[in-house]
């Protein structure tokens, strides 16, 4: 019996190692192990010996049981192992392939640098404020120190409605409607569409200006060159120079127009600059006293300061836009560029 | 303005710098826009002296010239009609480059030696002139160097003024502000009074004394109306950008120029009677100098004579009463006219002139005097003839002019810089403001401005002098100490920039279209009326939009005409009703297919609920999703059957649907197109999340078919089983709508999915199949559902 058991433990050992799947190993473990099993018949048997033979023959079967049931196992997880990989190695995909679904659109140019500059003033503390884009003459112009027949209204070309309205010129007159409702301190700014009668290379009939305002006891003009130059530092991630140059807005005193050093060629000349180093980029100044005095501010207490940009031009010059109108003609191969 | 810089140079020193003196104007607020030279680079060319004039033998146009260049004699060849022994001309001598290229080589014409040439204006690119040879004045040294002779060797600066300083608008003012902002004197050529020579004057009446308080008149006679001014003037005008006419005219231009004075010459036998300087009765017409007939209107000051008016005051005069070459005597107008009597009455009638420009900003009331002393002399020199005495009418000083008080404090209290007290009195000196300083515990001053200045009437108005000629560069930065106040930041409101970023995740590309828009096109959708712009840009420009569709579809049309056969845009602005109303509204338009071409996933044309999705998800930014309904509405720009109102709990809030396809074929269009346009205000109105228990008890999930009449909307149908399901029914989803052979005509089966869950216990299989019950009870009383057997 016990050279049985020897012939039968190396028939299994041979049986398990060359068993290629879990179901056939199964089938293995059930014909040694199972109820009807070979091994089991032999544990069986024992019942039938001498108390010596049985004892010694029973330690044999449980050694042979154990060896088989560890064969088994170690076959087991082996198969299973290769199962896994099998598994594993059919599922391989090309993960170069492109991915399937929606794709992302993008923001328009010039919404990204609105975007950019209120966060920065907002941090700064600045609220953004609006107002109508039909306007009336007061806002736009009269309370802003320029009235009717004033030399510098021809400066601004306007859309009239013929009824006395007319399509703002600039985000000025928000100003205005800011401090008619607020008083001091004021920290607006105002970004918005703008329009002029005006169209050619350099211009379109509607643009984008951002307008800021500063109203409280003792803010001066060294206040506003700190922060517009604050401003383009944070806004052109740069190093950027700043000069003032004085100029003339009937709602600002003393006023000037705010040149950077290129942001292209960093000041040494180029074709953006013309050669000059100097940007043109915004108009500021010290709130006139009689803009205060129209929204009945107190002119001697109060002192603020005021400015006004071109948010497509700064949209132009931080993304290198050769020509304002690209922006109005809504190209999709222009705008997925600013994705 | 265009100056040229000899002539400023006669006026005050500038040094040879060019660059350090535009930097130093535009860095004192007259920006230096451009410096060109006056002429072209001219070398070789001299003054030529003709000595003789024969004809060529071989050729009928052509003459063979002796020309003197002073050492030498030059047998030049020449085919200019005008060509004569005795005149001077530019000549190109053998080596000379002509400005267009062409270098001068002795050469043969028809057989006869030319050694040089002999130019019209044209050849040396100094006027268009090319009619004959550029004649020089005899006065100059034959054999000179044209560019010396001519002092071509000139340098123009492009100013450009800002409207509040008319007193720069001559070479005077320019020098005054070099002076002031170099520290460097004037020294103004002398202008000696003409002593009169005849005893003639002319009457003069001032019956708007407001709008023209002074006239200043003087009669000339025996003038030569034929004769040109000298070359020197001729080439200051055109170096200002001026074209010489006529010794008369040229002179009353040329002392513009220089002193900021505009005048008028009449021709004095075509006047009558007197001059009146009174404003234009109501219809009265006048004939302009250049051609056109205007109507005037009484706010309008006119100088008239006893017949009517001859031109409008400060602005331009007219036909009947100006030089000819027949003129004999004349008659000199310098005038102050009250700024805003003339403020913007040219540009009623088109006219931005010289003179306009000039008397609407200001103009010394204290130069009349002055100006035409200078023109009389001028005149004389030029025209001949003899003066009669100068006669002032009205007031020698008619304007008055306030001390301003200035505050030492309040300079740094507005600039943020302390400049020193004795600065800024020197500061103001140089601009010609006489200074009176005030005693008391702080420095202030009382300051009168020049005659010249019209700026200057607020303390402010003098910080800027000061900051201006103290330079800004000078100004410190310095960061405002503000007080620290956390502005508010409102949750209730959904922020445009989160809508756009929505979008933009689920495909969309954002465009910026105009606020005005073609009215026809827009009218192809919207019938309402627009409103129009009384000045539009162009008629494609002429209304404003009532509605982003508009603007939108043109952009998709023309991105489809570059072969953009997929295209998702919105656009975030304001759409305007014909009372000038606006609203703000998001607005989307998407064509093409669903998704972008990809592997793996069939094409499928975009269709309603793929946009019904996005506007969905936009939606549901707000709060709630059930508190918005679309509603089968009809709109003229949409597909009748594929079109929805959106409603917010009972306020409108927007539109979806499919474009009309007869207006995507008008519009050329690529079909399918869906739109959609929602109202931000309604729309975004946010609601704060508020917590609901979660269950922690399982849910069961019912499904039911319902067969029901074609005509039912999903809507209320949902709504019946929202009642039916009461608070146990959590979830209610559409899983399926059919229509086919297994299906009655007329009638659709509708499968939908709920879930049932309760918050305190585990539901048993008997109350969710109650609730089931209920359900299609409901159904089947409101809607005649029926249950679809499998």
């Amino acid at each position: 019996m016990l050279e049985n058991l020897q012939t039968l433990i190396e028939t299994a050992r041979a049986d398990i190692a060359s068993c290629r799947d879990l179901q056939a190993l199964d089938e293995i473990r059930v014909r040694l192990l199972g109820k009807k099993g070979e091994i089991t018949a032999l544990l069986r048997s024992l019942g039938t010996m001498e108390p010596e033979a049985r004892k010694q023959a029973g330690a044999q079967i449980n050694e042979a049981k154990e060896t088989l049931t560890a064969l088994l196992e170690e076959r087991r997880q082996a198969l299973e192992a290769e199962k896994l990989a099998a598994q594993l190695a059919s599922e391989t995909v090309d993960v170069t392939l492109p991915g399937r679904g929606q794709t992302i659109g993008g923001l328009h140019p010039v919404t990204r640098v609105r975007r950019r500059l209120e966060q920065i003033f907002r941090n700064a503390g600045f609220t953004v404020a609006d107002g109508p884009e039909i306007e009336d003459d007061w806002h736009n112009f009269e309370a802003l120190n320029i009235p009717a027949n004033h030399p510098a209204r021809a400066m601004h070309d306007t859309f009239y409605f013929g009824d006395g309205r007319l399509l703002r010129t600039h985000t000025s007159p928000v100003q205005v409607r800011v401090m008619e409702t607020q008083q001091p301190p004021i920290r607006v700014i105002v970004p918005g569409r703008v329009y002029r009668c005006d169209s050619d290379m350099t211009h379109t009939p509607m643009f984008h200006q951002v307008e800021g305002l500063v109203v409280d006891e003792g803010i001066t003009f060294a206040n506003l060159k700190a922060c517009l130059h604050q401003f383009m530092q944070a806004l052109f991630e740069k190093d950027v120079k700043m000069r003032l140059r004085p100029s003339y807005f009937p709602f600002t005193e003393p006023s000037a127009e705010v040149d950077i050093s290129c942001v292209v060629c960093n000041g040494s000349g180029c074709r953006v600059c013309k050669q000059t180093g100097w940007l043109e980029v915004a108009g500021c100044g010290v709130v006139h006293p009689n803009v205060l005095r129209a929204v009945n501010i107190d002119s001697e207490r109060y002192t603020g300061y005021a400015f006004g940009m071109g948010i497509d031009r700064l949209a132009m010059l931080r993304y290198r836009v050769p020509d304002l109108r690209l922006f109005f003609e809504n190209d999709l191969r222009f705008l997925r560029q600013f994705a | 303005m265009r100056i040229s810089l000899q002539w400023l140079r006669d006026w005050v020193d500038t040094g040879d710098d060019v660059p350090a003196l535009t930097h130093a104007l535009t860095m004192a607020g007259l920006e230096i826009e451009g410096v060109e030279r006056a002429g072209p680079a001219l070398k070789g060319i001299i003054v030529g002296e003709v000595l003789s004039v024969t004809k060529h033998p071989d050729a009928d146009k052509l003459n063979v010239c002796r020309v003197s260049t002073g050492s030498e004699e030059l047998q030049i060849v020449c085919g200019a009609p005008n060509v004569r022994p005795g005149m001077k001309a530019p000549l190109a001598t053998i080596g000379a480059v002509l400005p267009n290229g062409t270098q001068i080589k002795r050469a043969k014409l028809r057989g006869v030696e030319s050694q040089g040439m002999l130019c019209s204006a044209r050849e040396l690119e100094l006027t268009e002139d090319s009619s004959g040879l550029f004649e020089l004045p005899r006065e100059l040294q034959t054999g000179a160097d044209l560019v010396a002779a001519l002092a071509l060797d000139d340098t123009i600066l492009e100013v450009n003024l800002t409207p509040n300083r008319g007193d720069c608008m001559s070479v005077a003012g320019i020098a005054r502000e070099v002076s002031a902002a170099r520290g460097t004197p004037l020294h103004p050529p002398a202008i000696a009074p003409v002593p009169a020579q005849i005893s003639d004057t002319f009457p003069v009446r001032l019956e708007a004394p407001r709008g023209c308080p002074k006239f200043v008149g003087r009669v000339l006679r025996g003038v030569n109306g034929n004769a040109a001014s000298p070359f020197w003037m001729q080439e200051r005008l055109r170096r200002a950008g001026l074209r010489p006419i006529n010794a008369i005219v040229d002179v009353t231009n040329y002392v513009m120029l220089e002193l900021g004075q505009p005048m008028h010459a009449y021709d004095l036998n075509r006047l009558h009677g007197a001059i009146v300087v009174r404003f234009a009765r109501e219809g009265e017409t006048l004939q302009l100098l250049d051609g056109r007939t205007v109507e005037l209107k009484p706010d309008v000051l006119v100088i008239a004579d006893e017949r009517g008016p001859l031109g409008i005051a400060g602005v331009m005069g007219g036909e009947d009463s100006g030089i000819s070459s027949a003129t004999t005597d004349v008659f000199l107008e310098v005038a102050f006219f009250d700024p805003n009597t003339i403020a913007g009455r040219g540009r009623r009638y088109g006219l931005v002139t010289d003179a306009s420009q000039r008397f609407e900003r200001g103009v010394d009331p204290l130069l009349q005097e002055r100006a035409i002393e200078r023109a009389t002399e001028l005149l004389l020199a030029c025209a001949g003839g003899q003066a009669g005495p100068t006669v002032v009418h009205g007031l020698a000083s008619p304007r008055s002019v306030e001390p301003v008080r200035l505050r030492h404090d309040r300079i740094q209290k507005v600039l943020g810089a302390e400049i020193p007290a004795n600065t800024v009195a020197d500061l103001l000196g140089r601009l010609g403001m006489k200074l009176e300083s005030s005693t008391g515990d702080a420095q202030q001053w009382r300051v009168t401005p020049p005659s010249w200045r019209f700026d200057i009437g607020l303390e402010e108005d003098l910080i800027e002098e000061v900051a201006r000629l103290y330079g800004y560069d000078n100004i410190p930065e310095q960061t405002a100490q503000i007080e620290q106040v956390l502005t508010q930041w409102s949750e209730r409101r959904v922020r445009n920039e989160r809508a756009a970023d929505l979008l933009v995740d689920r495909g969309y590309q954002e465009a910026i279209t105009y606020s005005f828009t073609d009215a026809n096109w827009q009218s192809i959708l919207l019938p309402d009326a627009a409103l129009p712009l009384a000045n539009p840009i162009s008629a494609e420009l002429g209304v404003m939009r009532l509605s982003l569709w508009p603007g939108l579809l043109h952009v998709l049309r023309e991105n489809q005409r570059r072969q953009q056969q997929r295209v998702r845009l919105f656009e975030i602005g304001r759409r305007y009703d014909s009372n000038g109303s606006e609203t703000e509204v998001i607005a989307g338009v998407a064509a093409g297919d669903a998704l972008p071409e990809q592997w793996g996933s069939e094409s499928r044309e975009l269709d309603f609920f793929d946009v019904k999705a996005d506007v969905e998800a936009l939606l549901t930014l707000a709060g709630e999703r059930s508190k918005v309904r679309f509603v089968a509405e009809s709109h003229p720009a949409l597909h009748p059957g594929q079109c929805a109102r959106i409603w917010r709990d009972d306020r409108p809030a927007g539109w979806i649907g499919a474009l009309h396809p007869a207006h995507a074929a008008r519009m050329d269009l690529t079909y399918p197109v869906f739109v959609f346009e929602i109202e931000t205000e309604t729309a975004f109105a946010a609601e704060l999340p508020e917590f609901r228990e979660i269950s922690k008890y399982p849910a069961i999930r019912r499904d039911i078919a319902v067969i029901v009449d074609e005509a039912l909307a999903a809507d209320p149908l949902i709504a019946t089983v929202r009642e039916g399901g009461g608070e146990l029914l959590k979830v209610v989803s559409v899983l399926s709508v059919y229509r086919g052979p297994q299906i009655q005509k007329g009638m659709k089966s509708i499968a939908l999915g709920l879930q049932l869950q309760d918050t305190s216990r585990t539901l048993t299989d008997q109350e969710a199949d109650a609730v089931v019950a209920r359900v299609v009870e409901r159904l089947a009383k409101q809607h005649g559902a029926a249950i679809r057997d499998k």
